[in-house]
């Protein structure tokens, strides 16, 4: 079971959450040319690190806020966790 | 290379058995080679043996990280079926069916082929409309389908809930009469001894750290044992595919995910068939040591781990004891993981790639114990000519940007959709 730290309730079990996928995935910007390579980028094609990955999670179960969740694809060890809006550094 | 027969068998058994053949070498590799294949999997072995056996292309070497048959071909379920709607999937598939009816003569090794059908079980009258449509398009393709009624099911399966209480009741189901199982750890081990009789060297607990390109030409991989040469390099390595395509600055459509499987402790003959349940994600069928073999989603998050989280599995077992309550009074003996290319449309990809001489097969998600002869016959084709086969045209990595999507269920990397 991997115990995840929302930033907006605290510690709470995986079962409460939903997962959505690379959190450094950028939506290319509005009202700009976008080439198909971009569209690519943005909907299909992801990097999937061995080791530490940001990803996205929905607390779907609890507050329904996406958060970012820093965590190891090898070990499933949780480094950190932010807020949607929080930048990562 | 020394016939497997009940000749054989006799004779060897004056001796207890002790003289036996090693199935295959354990050779350095050697400077230089037309084909390495990256990966001593399932699709990597069968590739190997196709490319000598249809090719006449033997100066082959398999490279492995552990040792062969170590990763899903020894992880899966191993169901065999080809019960797909679009061309692309069915005619693969049916083509591979083929190769399994004949592999254990072809292969001269016992890979315990058994088809004994499988059944989708539909639980609502649009579903058995949507398997009507697919057992119509599965029929035009050469596949056997047979509808089945609440009835038919009733009959074939009888120990599923067939209460009329239930939150799914059984409307009928789709049945594939001639898909099956085999015997996995078979295939990876028939597939490497003819590949070794032929020439082709197995190069186990060597992994790969690099690629040598020069001027978008593949001119050979640097490894743990040293640099390799090569003319043409294929990868094969389901489950680590992000991995290598980082070594080569290549960013492809799939998210690696676990997978789980389960088995029960052995009981009596119950079921005959593979069932899968149709509104949820769960399979199940009896293995012939008497273990109900069970599986169903991903654990739904990127991972490498190769072991499962308890979630998922008692998620895939509610489905299960819903399907058939009988399986609640089973004790679990066993349950593992396994890591998946998971695609963004849920199909393979067979193909060429940028760099000249270097071949990509990946992406095979839930699917790719039932796709290794198939997958190793037009991978050995992809590579041999250097042109895709019609069979594997559809599974092109530039689907993705061109917008042909193969979605056979429009799943993929996003479990949730279901």
């Amino acid at each position: 079971m991997l115990y995840i730290n929302c930033p907006h309730c605290g510690m709470r079990s995986q079962n409460e959450f939903s997962y959505g996928g690379d959190a450094s995935v950028k939506r290319p910007k509005l009202n700009k040319e976008v080439s198909d390579q971009e569209w690519d980028d943005f909907v299909y094609n992801r990097k999937s690190l061995r080791g530490k990955h940001l990803e996205l999670w929905q607390h779907i179960s609890g507050c329904r806020q996406w958060i970012k969740v820093e965590r190891d694809t090898a070990t499933h060890e949780i480094f950190r966790t932010f807020k949607a809006d929080e930048e990562v550094a | 290379m020394q016939k497997y027969s009940i000749f054989n068998l006799v004779k060897n058994a004056f001796s207890n058995h002790e003289n036996w053949d090693l199935a295959w070498k354990d050779p350095t590799p050697k400077e230089e080679y037309d084909v390495v294949i990256i990966g001593g999997g399932g699709h990597g072995l069968a590739t190997a043996y196709y490319l000598a056996k249809e090719h006449n292309i033997t100066n082959v070497a398999i490279i492995e990280k552990g040792w062969i048959g170590g990763g899903n071909v020894g992880r899966n379920t191993t169901i065999i079926r080809s019960n797909y709607m679009h061309d692309e999937n069915g005619l693969f598939s049916e083509f591979g069916m083929d190769l399994w009816r004949n592999m254990s003569q072809d292969l001269n090794y016992n890979v315990m082929f058994s088809p004994r059908g499988i059944i989708n079980l539909a639980h609502s009258d649009a579903q058995m409309n949507a398997y009507a449509r697919r057992g119509n398009s599965m029929r035009l393709n050469g596949i056997d389908a047979v509808l089945l009624n609440r009835e038919q099911v009733k009959e074939i399966i009888p120990m599923a809930d067939f209460s009329e209480n239930v939150r799914f009741p059984i409307f009928g189901g789709l049945m594939q009469p001639s898909a099956g199982t085999a015997r996995h750890d078979a295939v990876a081990w028939g597939y490497a001894r003819q590949a070794d009789s032929m020439g082709v060297d197995i190069i186990q607990n060597c992994e790969v750290t690099g690629f040598d390109v020069v001027a978008g030409k593949i001119k050979g991989i640097r490894t743990s044992r040293g640099n390799i040469k090569a003319k043409k390099v294929g990868i094969c390595v389901a489950g680590s595919t992000n991995i290598l395509a980082e070594k080569l600055n290549m960013t492809l459509p799939i998210e690696t995910h676990l997978l789980q499987a389960c088995v029960s402790e052995p009981v009596k003959p119950v079921l005959d068939n593979v069932v899968t349940f149709g509104a949820g994600h769960f399979y199940v069928s009896q293995s012939d040591k008497g273990e109900m073999v069970m599986g169903g989603d991903l654990d739904g998050y990127n991972s490498y781990a190769q072991r499962g989280n308890l979630p998922t599995l008692q998620h895939v077992l509610t489905e299960g004891i819903a399907m058939m309550p009988f399986l609640s009074k089973l004790k679990m003996l066993r349950t593992w993981g396994g890591i998946m290319d998971m695609s963004m449309d849920g199909s393979p990809i067979i193909d060429k790639t940028h760099i000249e001489g270097l071949y990509l097969n990946c992406g095979w998600c839930y699917g790719g114990f039932k796709a290794t002869p198939a997958s190793g016959w037009t991978f050995a084709h992809t590579i041999a000519q250097d042109r895709v086969h019609e069979l594997n045209a559809g599974y092109s990595l530039n689907r993705f940007s061109t917008g042909h999507l193969i979605d056979e269920k429009g799943l993929g990397t996003k479990t949730w959709i279901s």
